[in-house]
């Protein structure tokens, strides 16, 4: 049986809503930029968007660190296959997502031929040569992505609220910030 | 007075007319800009040199560049576009961007420094940089650096003008490919 007072490691818990905020301010930010027209403002906003969006690059590895060296809380027994099988692919698929999305977003730059440099501080090495049309390409591959995260992040949402609410198996507790 | 004014006009043209030979394809004027601490870079796809040169009289040397504005490069296609705006080149109504030397001198080590008269935008400034002279094959190849502000010449009005996005400095590089013997 599981221990129903059972949470997630602490760093996994902590990088699961910092990243939770931080990608809802980058996506925001990032539709925000997409409809501006160029102004110098752009230019900052696209810079800050592309500095969240590496720092979110850089937390998703702690994260998976902090995923692998501890053991995650067992699922509610009263889980079924079915469910149990949506659950891991979900997770997976956010986790995929958190590594394609910022990684599309920082090919699209070097295509572009505009290196990242992390808050004014550094470049970052540029991943690909400078190409417009595949600029483009990687542009329409970030917004794709983009939604399909969205997408997942929604199912991701609607399920956790399901337990909650539906359910009531206290799954949500598993990722509560403090100890009971 | 018309004669005067053809033989001035022809004694001004004389130096260009032994000037060398400029393979333009192996030439190129290009720049460097900051944005947000980005290096940016660009370049004009379209210009005329006409370039005298020796080694052995570098203070004989003259250089005289003709830029067309309107073959600006930059990244993207939307930077181009709006390079050409009013803001920036204005290139509807300065469609050419010029060099005219005023002096060369060696400066030791292989190196030279150039000085001339820079007009965009209608805007008229000094400039100088150093360059390098190197044999490439047929060609001798003449390399600089010339970093200049680019308020000083209007490039980038309005809201541009903040240069904690774009930097006012701006790095015009050239290279102008001479055929020797020629
Ligand atoms: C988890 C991280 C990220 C999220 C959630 C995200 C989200 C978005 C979204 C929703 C858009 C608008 C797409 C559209 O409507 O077409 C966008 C655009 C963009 N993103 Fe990201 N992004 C992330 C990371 C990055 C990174 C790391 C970079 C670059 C280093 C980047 C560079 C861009 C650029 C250049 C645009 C286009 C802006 C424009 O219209 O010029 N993004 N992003």
């Amino acid at each position: 049986m599981n221990d129903p007072a059972e949470r997630y490691a602490a760093p996994t818990v902590l990088l699961h809503w910092l990243m939770a905020a931080l990608i809802v301010a980058t996506f925001w930010l990032g539709l925000t930029v997409a409809d501006m027209p160029l102004s110098p403002t752009k230019f900052k906003w696209i810079a800050w968007h592309k500095w969240l969006g590496v720092t979110l690059l850089g937390l998703l590895a702690l994260r998976l660190l902090s995923r692998a060296l501890t053991r995650a809380p067992a699922l509610p027994a009263t889980m079924g296959t079915h469910a149990r099988t949506m659950a891991r692919l979900g997770h997976l698929g956010l986790y995929a997502l958190m590594l394609a999305v910022p990684l599309s977003g920082w090919l699209m730059s070097s295509a572009y031929g505009f290196p990242v440099v992390y808050l004014q501080l550094f470049a970052l090495p540029d991943l690909v040569a400078k190409n417009e049309a595949l600029g483009d390409a990687l542009r329409d591959a970030h917004t794709v992505l983009n939604w399909t995260l969205a997408a997942l992040v929604a199912g991701h949402v609607l399920a956790a609220l399901k337990h909650q609410f539906v359910d009531r198996d206290g799954l949500m507790a598993r990722m509560r910030l403090r100890r009971r | 007075m018309k004669k005067t004014a053809l033989f001035a006009a022809a004694l001004l043209c004389a130096p260009l007319a032994f000037a060398q030979q400029v393979d333009l394809a192996q030439s190129r004027i290009g720049f460097t800009l900051k944005q947000l601490n980005v290096p940016v870079d660009g370049s004009f796809a379209r210009f005329s040199a006409n370039v005298v040169f020796d080694a052995k009289k570098p203070e004989a040397g003259k250089a005289d560049f003709t830029i067309q504005t309107s073959s600006i490069n930059l990244p993207t296609t939307d930077a181009v576009v709006e390079a050409k705006k009013k803001d920036w080149f204005n290139t509807a109504q300065y469609p050419t961007a010029r060099f005219v030397s005023t002096g060369m001198k060696a400066i030791g080590n292989g190196r030279y420094q150039l000085s001339g008269k820079l007009t965009m935008k209608g805007i008229t400034r000094d400039v100088s940089a150093p360059f390098t002279v190197r044999d490439a094959g047929a060609l001798t190849l003449v390399e600089g650096t010339l970093p200049v502000s680019r308020l000083a010449f209007r490039i980038g009005e309005g809201e541009w003008s903040d240069t904690g996005t774009i930097d006012d400095k701006v790095e015009i590089k050239f290279r102008v490919a001479l055929k020797r013997g020629a």
